[in-house]
This record gives structure tokens, C-alpha cells and sequence, in this order.
């Protein structure tokens, strides 16, 4: 026995790694039919890991100061060694997450991979995804930029329309009476510390309860229930470590060619990842003519614009932004389809599915936009569809039963 | 899923085509912007720093930061008016609160002015000076209205005028009244090389940003054919 199996015993007898290890890498069994949508996951783990890295690098010059915040940007910027590569790392991987959860969100959708048994899995990933439009909305007022300021000051002025409480909550929210020093102050708090630890332990249940079911696969079926009579494993099953592992480091290094790629040739990325009034520095005597919040709030953005004030107040616009989120969360109890995947559903749900993700990309083009009449109309059909998608499911899902194909038992190619 | 996908498709193109509709913004011309013509980057420094920078600060921007536009230090020591060290940034001695009372708006700080409002604005706007007896200080300008700045350089570049031809919601025409120091060609010229300055000063790594990036992507280029030859060879046995 050498030296290095002796010292892994040792931990062993006192630290359950090589246990780990095989649970989680080298025996835990995924279906050997992962295709390109199944590049998601650990994408979105790399992306935390960069925010993080990047992250406690720019909080050692940058200062949470009304005065100077701006400025220590900008020294970041100019006199930080490599201070400008990790800031547009930093900015772009906040894009970045975003496109990639809902990639890996839309993934869930055609796979049906928030189904019995993977509930949990789903309701823990929507909670990251929660903390994760938390944790942007925090970080975006950081740069104390004028969409920082007034994107701020539109969604925090939104809990004005809570009745009774609602001034008084968007007071004790800013801890002023206008987005201020004291709002940045906490706001900052909340990003660096408060939303990233909530992060990291969500993101470990959303891992330990999707290794304790098993993944799903393209064909919706359960590779567990077929398995080799001797040794237990899932016939259709390959150890994650190393065929995933190596197959990963692929879909690794093509993220990073296009993430770079952002990141050295267009960090702005025309004005959605970094908006160019963002280099006007706070002005909170100065309303920029048009606010928009960043990309990946603005299909939100446009369901609270669509809804119109109604009874004296303009709650329900809200509430309604609210529900878009909060209907994901009941989604595995929505769907009542015989399969789970898209290979073998009818061709009502694919419909409905693709007129979900129209409006849903329509609607992130509305948020963008100034209200027209016109504008106004399209958000509002798109989200009649958007929240048809959710609130018809039981129906069309069970209508579509007579038209699925059947699954098959082992996993196709 | 195809027809479905055509559908989809055609949807979007509908909403593109309402959102062309949408937009009416003036028209900016070209800037001529080029981060690698050193000359033309160190005569927009000269510019700026003899004309903007006694009412406009560059406040983020170092004075030796002029290094990576090919100054020496000894050629920065001779641009600096003030007496600020080579080191320090490009601040100014003006008083915010005065110079609001004068131009109704404090002049805003420029370190990062082409970042928020482009070069093609910025090169439309310092060309885009006209006579308005209606403003306080006599002029107005065709990219910002009821701008508060006077025409700083009309000394090169004359006076010029708004022609609107009779129908009042026409754009209008700029014409040159009284010729300035410089031909027209000339002055547009030396905006283009402060334009392309203040691109710079926007953001000065930019031009390294361009190379650095093509090696790391060729790295990545490289790391992609060794990790996929990687998952081949483990993956030859799974089927």
C-alpha cells in the first residue's frame, strides 16, 4: 500500500469520500441517451462557479459607496490589473446564467423531467431560479448606473401597489425614501453574501434529490426499472464518471468559446447585457425617458404592463407578474400526459408548447419596448397564451393521452 | 413539428416587422472611428484636452493611460494645462454648482460619454451646432435640443444655421453662414479624430481586448479538438 491509499483509508475511516465519490461520479448511473439539451446543467454549475470566482475578485475594489461606486467601476475598469476581464465575466455570466437555466428549464418542459418522481427536483431548481432573479436584480443596482438606479426604483416602487402596507414596505425595503446610499448598501450585502449562500445550498438539494431518483432522459422512460439481475445496475446506465465527465468538458469548452466571445468582442452585446445608459452615473433628479429592466426580466416586465389598473389600483398587474413565476412551481401536478417526453405526446401539447415559448420570447421583446396601443395588445394576447400554457394543461394534456405514441421500454438511441 | 416550427417563425417575423414601424430616431452620421490610428487618437487627446477639459472632466481617465495611444511621458508633460502630475486624473478646477447657475446643467463628466451616447452621435452633435437667437446662450443643436452648451468651437468650424424650407416639421438643413478658421472638410476631420479620442477614453483596454481574445479563442479552438477526440475515445464502447 503506498502512501496515497493509505492517507484515502485513513479519511475514509473518517470522511465519507470515496462513498461520495462513487454515489455522486463513478456509480452513479445516468442514461446513456443525453443529448444536447442535457449540456444544461453542469453549464449552469460552471456559470456559478465563474459568478463566484469573479465575484470575490471585483468585491476587493469594488466599494458600496453612493458616492464612489461609480467611479470604483470605472478604477476597476482602467487601473485593476485584468480588473476589466473579470468585471465582463462578471456581467456576462449574469447573462449567461439566465440563458442558461432557461435552456435547462425548456429542457424540463419537452422531457417532462419535472414528472413523478422528480418533483422535488423541479420545485428546488425553480427556487434557484427565484434566488438567481433575486440575486440579479440585487447585483444590477451595484454599478449605480441610471438603469441601476431607476431599474431599481421601478421594481421596488412595484410593492407600492400592495394595499394598505405597500408604501410603507417600499420604504423599509430602500431603508429611505428613494433608492439611496442605504439601499446600496444593502442591496450589496444581499448579493455578496445573503442570496449566494441560499444559492449554493439549494443548488446541493437540487443535485442530492436528482441523484437519489436518477436523471430523466430524451425518452421519458425509467432506465431503473430495467437492471442487469447481478450486479443492479440499469441496463440503459453508464457511470457519470467518466463518460459524462468527459463528454461535459466538451460542451464546457464550446460554452466557453461563445461566453469569451462575448466577453472580448461585444461585452455590451448591443446594450442587453450592459445598457449604455448604465454609464451615466446615478441621477436620482434625472428620469431616463425609457426604462427597461435587463433581458431576462422582460417577459415579466411586459405581463405586469399588460394587465391594466383596474378598482383604483394597479395591484393586479403585479399579482400577475407574480403568478407567472409562481405557476412553474405546480407544473408536475398540472401535467396529466401518460409520457413524459415530447418523442411520444401528442400533437396538442407540442402546439401549446411552442406557443408558450412564442410568447414567451414575444413577450421578452415587448418588456424591451416603449407601450404603444399596439404593444400593449400583443402582451396582452401573449399572456392570455402564456398563462393558458399553465391553466389549460389538465385538460389538453389529458385530451392528447388518446393521441400519444407508445414509449418505449429501453431507451432509444 | 416542422409546420409547427414555420408558424412560429412567421409569428416572430410579424413582431420584428411591427417593432421596425416603432422606431423614429434622428439621423447620426458615421463616425469615423479606427483605435489603431494612433496619430489620429493622440491629435483627438490635443483636442480634448485644449478644449473640453477646462469645462468637462475626464474623471476615471489617468493622464498616463495616454501611453497606450503612443505618447511618451515627456508628450503628455507638455499636453497637461493644469498642474496635475502624470499620474493623476483627468480632473478640472470648475465648480459644479456654478457652472449649473451658467448653463443651466453642470457639463457632464466625459470619461465614459461615448459609451452612453456612441460615437455617432457624439461626432453628429459636434457638428451639429446652429444659430437660435430663442436659447440663452444663442445656439441649439440638431442631436440634443435646448442643448445648454454654447458652440465651443465655432471659431473653426463658423456659424451655422437651420434652414427648415418653409415646412415646419422637415428635420431641416444645416448651412454654414460664416465660414470659421477651418474648411468644412477640415473640421469634420479633427471631430472625427476627438470622436475617435473619446472612444478610447471610453474604454482604453478595447484594442487589447480584440487581440487578447482571438488567442484565447484559438487556445479554446485547440481544447475543443483534444476534449472531443477525449469523449470519442472513452464513448467508442457505448452504444
Amino acid at each position: 500500500m503506498n502512501g496515497l491509499t493509505q492517507l484515502l483509508g485513513w479519511v475514509d475511516d473518517r470522511f465519507p469520500l470515496t462513498k461520495l465519490w462513487k454515489e455522486h461520479l463513478s456509480e452513479y448511473y445516468a442514461p446513456k441517451n443525453f443529448n444536447f439539451w442535457y449540456f444544461f446543467g453542469s453549464l449552469a454549475l460552471l456559470v456559478l462557479v465563474i459568478q463566484i470566482l469573479t465575484g470575490i475578485f471585483l468585491t476587493m475594489n469594488y466599494k458600496p459607496d453612493a458616492a464612489v461606486a461609480f467611479a470604483s467601476v470605472e478604477y476597476i475598469m482602467r487601473d485593476v490589473s485584468g480588473g476589466w476581464i473579470i468585471r465582463y465575466m462578471h456581467t456576462t455570466g449574469a447573462s449567461a446564467f439566465f440563458v442558461v437555466v432557461y435552456l435547462h428549464m425548456f429542457r424540463g418542459l419537452i422531457y417532462g423531467s419535472y414528472r413523478k418522481p422528480r418533483e422535488l427536483i423541479w420545485i428546488f431548481g425553480m427556487l434557484i431560479y427565484l434566488a438567481l432573479m433575486a440575486e440579479g436584480f440585487f447585483g444590477y443596482l451595484l454599478p449605480w448606473g441610471q438603469m441601476s438606479f431607476w431599474g431599481a426604483q421601478v421594481i421596488v416602487n412595484l410593492f407600492n401597489a400592495i394595499p394598505v402596507i405597500g408604501p410603507d414596505l417600499s420604504v423599509w425595503i430602500r431603508g429611505d425614501y428613494v433608492i439611496s446610499d442605504a439601499t446600496l448598501n444593502r442591496f450589496f450585502a444581499f448579493h455578496v453574501i445573503a442570496i449566494p449562500f441560499v444559492l449554493a445550498g439549494l443548488v446541493v438539494a437540487h443535485i442530492i434529490a436528482l441523484h437519489e431518483v436518477g436523471s430523466n432522459n430524451p425518452d421519458g422512460v425509467e432506465i431503473k426499472k430495467h437492471k442487469d439481475p447481478v450486479t443492479h445496475i440499469p441496463l440503459d446506465g453508464i457511470p457519470f464518471h467518466p463518460y459524462y465527465t468527459v463528454k461535459d468538458i466538451v460542451g464546457v469548452v464550446v460554452f466557453l468559446m461563445v461566453f469569451f466571445g462575448i466577453v472580448f468582442f461585444a461585452p455590451e452585446f448591443g446594450g442587453y447585457f450592459i445598457e449604455d445608459n448604465n454609464f451615466i452615473p446615478a441621477d436620482p433628479f434625472k428620469t431616463p425617458p425609457h426604462i427597461a429592466p435587463v433581458w431576462y426580466f422582460t417577459p415579466f416586465y411586459a405581463i405586469l404592463r399588460a394587465v391594466p389598473s383596474f378598482a383604483g389600483t394597479q395591484v393586479w398587474g403585479v399579482l400577475a407578474m407574480g403568478a407567472a413565476v409562481v405557476v412553474l412551481f405546480f407544473l408536475p401536478w398540472l401535467d396529466k400526459g401518460q409520457v413524459k417526453s415530447i418523442r411520444y405526446r401528442g400533437p396538442i401539447y407540442k402546439y401549446a408548447l411552442t406557443a408558450f415559448i412564442i410568447s414567451f420570447i414575444g413577450l421578452g421583446y415587448l418588456g424591451v419596448q416603449p407601450v404603444t396601443p399596439l404593444f400593449t395588445l400583443l402582451a396582452q394576447i401573449l399572456s392570455a397564451v402564456y398563462f393558458g400554457f399553465f391553466f389549460l394543461m389538465p385538460w389538453y394534456t389529458k385530451m392528447d393521452n388518446a393521441k400519444c405514441k407508445p414509449e418505449p421500454e429501453r431507451v432509444t438511441g | 413539428m416542422l409546420n409547427i416550427a414555420k408558424k412560429g417563425l412567421l409569428l416572430l417575423g410579424m413582431l420584428a416587422s411591427v417593432a421596425a414601424f416603432a422606431s423614429s430616431d434622428i439621423h447620426l452620421d458615421k463616425a469615423p472611428v479606427n483605435l489603431s490610428d494612433n496619430a489620429s487618437l493622440q491629435r483627438g487627446a490635443k483636442t480634448f484636452v485644449n478644449y473640453c477639459l477646462t469645462c468637462h472632466s475626464a474623471a476615471y481617465m489617468r493622464y498616463n493611460r495616454l501611453q497606450d495611444i503612443g505618447m511618451s511621458e515627456q508628450d503628455i508633460k507638455g499636453l497637461i494645462l493644469t498642474g496635475a502630475k502624470i499620474g493623476d486624473l483627468m480632473t478640472i478646477a470648475l465648480d459644479k454648482k456654478e457652472a449649473k447657475a451658467w448653463f443651466g446643467a453642470a457639463p457632464p463628466d466625459l470619461t465614459v460619454i461615448s459609451r452612453s451616447r456612441g460615437a455617432d452621435w457624439l461626432y453628429t452633435y459636434l457638428r451639429g451646432f446652429y444659430r437660435d437667437d430663442s436659447r440663452p446662450s444663442g445656439w441649439n443643436n440638431v442631436a440634443f435640443d435646448k442643448v445648454g452648451m454654447p458652440h465651443v468651437l465655432y471659431e473653426l468650424q463658423g456659424v451655422q444655421a437651420l434652414h427648415h424650407e418653409g415646412k415646419e416639421d422637415h428635420a431641416g438643413k444645416l448651412v454654414l453662414e460664416t465660414p470659421g478658421k477651418m474648411k468644412p472638410a477640415e473640421y469634420d476631420a479633427m471631430v472625427g479624430d476627438l470622436v475617435n479620442y473619446l472612444v478610447f477614453m471610453g474604454e482604453p483596454v478595447k484594442a487589447k481586448r480584440f487581440t487578447l481574445g482571438i488567442f484565447v479563442l484559438l487556445f479554446l479552438g485547440v481544447l475543443l479538438v483534444v476534449s472531443y477526440k477525449l469523449k470519442k475515445e472513452f464513448w467508442k464502447d457505448i452504444h
